[in-house]
């Protein structure tokens, strides 16, 4: 009962061991990379732990408030995160040990010849609800 | 037609239809089917006993879906006359199924609310911000889980409270009141059972639900309990958690919610904060370590200890506990304040605040460093 976001990087984190990109892999290879992510879904549905992904787009843009009349921020000197972060998971599990190991599952997501990616996940607690008694 | 009086049945009925050897899903599926028939019949045709009218009808649905089945599971069926609805409460039952230990926490809060508590797993989903699919799946798997326990042997009443407990705990979102279903589940276990930690933890959580009002302001930030203002505390609840917990503690057989509900009452009873009668409740904080030893007992111990004694005699009580204790840190920090050290507090408050387990606790815990760094030389 507490949920956890599962943050995919693409960088930002030492390179994964099976780290060649996705468009150099066989269809075949895409394909059971594709199969997995959505079984180790199915089985977190099936566990009702579950509770939402999102794919995100290659695509960003910064915008910030200026000052009056002034155009908006739009690139800057920042780690964007559409270079760090291809999508993420929202898990809702019993324990932090649960969510480990579904990370752990998740990483091992057949890449280049069907071999595990190691792929890196960021897992963020979110902020529980709060609770009846406080003081 | 009377939902209410639905759901107050549901559960007995239930528990009746395991109890003569139905499978708990399929029971759970027949009841389902008798609660509808009785949405669409009983405006026209109340029945004399409806509890009699939906054991009648569930276990009707649960013959005929079962008949349905292969001819080699038909045999493995009781025979179809079945016996007269017993007087005896099956709820109890019901209550020990769906805390059995073979269930993980979530699954055992989400089949008590749904068995028990008749809610919709749209509602119990809702209250527990996951989709529908994600709580029908976790009901489900929690139902094939309490499938294969056998129905005869009685439960352990510690670990039903400790789920009802957990119900409570929950806060509140969604448009059932998590706290309120906890609280009518809790009254109706204390009418199936007579056991001293029952009333115990019903003392405790109406105790609480009193002060609820109080403990927020409209923007739903945090009002601590010496801010609270006491004239919002529901003093009905109050009178029957303090009467609940003093009929308890008469049978001498002392439990951990008796001891923090008399902790409650003792906030409860104080006309002021000042008033607290803080030396008695470091008594009652030693009974809780001696029944738990658990380290968060010691770190509230270490805050009761600050007030009774002053903040010098609380740090030392806070040396005992283990510092990775959750609000450790806030603790500490309200204990230095009050010794004089404002920096250090304010250090800890903002270390606290980013240890927080929910937001209005974190924004009110930023709101005290803040105050701390922003104080004027002179004041």
């Amino acid at each position: 009962m507490a949920k956890y976001l599962l943050l995919k990087h693409y960088r930002g984190a030492p390179a994964p061991v099976n780290d060649v990109p996705m468009d150099q892999w066989t269809p075949e290879e895409v394909t059971a990379h594709v199969r997995f992510m959505k079984e180790w879904e199915a089985r977190a549905q099936a566990a009702g732990e579950f509770v939402d992904v999102g794919v995100l787009a290659p695509e960003g843009t910064f915008v910030r408030y200026d000052g009056e009349g002034r155009p908006p921020v739009t690139d800057g000197p920042f780690a964007e995160t559409k270079d760090l972060i291809a999508g993420f998971y929202v898990i809702d599990v019993d324990s932090y040990a649960r969510a480990l190991e579904l990370a752990g599952d998740l990483s091992a997501a057949p890449g280049q010849g069907g071999e595990p990616i190691h792929e890196w996940l960021e897992l963020r607690p979110y902020y529980g609800a709060p609770t009846t008694i406080n003081e | 037609m009377n939902e209410a009086l639905l759901r107050e049945l549901t559960p007995s009925v239930l528990g009746v239809l395991v109890r003569r050897g139905a499978d708990f899903a399929a029971a759970e599926d027949a009841v389902q089917d008798a609660l509808v028939e009785a949405v669409r019949s009983w405006p026209s045709d109340p029945p004399r006993d409806p509890k009699g009218w939906l054991v009648t009808v569930a276990w009707r649905r649960f013959l005929d879906a079962a008949r349905s089945d292969a001819a080699r599971r038909r045999r493995e069926f009781p025979p179809e006359e079945p016996p007269p609805v017993p007087e005896t409460d099956d709820t109890l039952q019901l209550y020990f199924l769906c805390a059995h230990p073979s269930l993980t926490p979530s699954s055992a809060v989400a089949l008590t609310l749904r068995a028990v508590g008749g809610l919709t797993t749209r509602q119990i989903a809702q209250a527990y911000l996951v989709p529908e699919a994600t709580m029908a799946q976790r009901i489900s798997r929690a139902k094939r889980t309490v499938s294969a326990v056998r129905f005869d042997r009685p439960g352990d009443v510690g670990t039903v409270l400790r789920v009802l407990y957990l119900v409570f705990n929950e806060g509140y979102s969604g448009d059932v009141d998590l706290a309120a279903e906890a609280i009518r589940l809790t009254r109706a276990l204390r009418r199936a059972v007579d056991h001293p930690e029952v009333d115990g933890l019903l003392a405790l959580m109406l105790l609480h639900h009193a002060r609820r009002a109080a403990r927020t302001t409209s923007d739903g930030s945090l009002v601590p309990l010496a801010a609270q203002d006491r004239a919002r505390w529901d003093t009905a609840l109050i009178a029957e958690g303090v009467e609940i917990l003093q009929g308890a503690l008469t049978s001498d057989r002392l439990g951990e919610f008796q001891a923090q509900a008399a902790i409650a009452a003792l906030h409860a009873d104080a006309p002021t904060a000042e008033e607290t009668d803080w030396v008695q409740i470091v008594e009652w904080y030693d009974e809780l370590t001696r029944l738990t030893d658990s380290p968060v007992v010691r770190l509230n111990r270490a805050v009761a200890v600050g007030e009774a004694d002053g903040p010098r005699a609380g740090l030392a009580a806070l040396a005992q506990v283990d510092a990775t204790v959750p609000r450790f840190a806030a603790v500490e920090a309200h204990l230095r304040e009050r010794s004089g050290d404002l920096t250090t507090a304010a250090r800890l408050y903002a270390e606290a605040a980013a240890k927080a387990p929910n937001l209005p606790e974190r924004d009110h815990l930023l709101r005290q460093a803040a105050r701390l760094n922003n104080r004027r030389p002179d004041g």
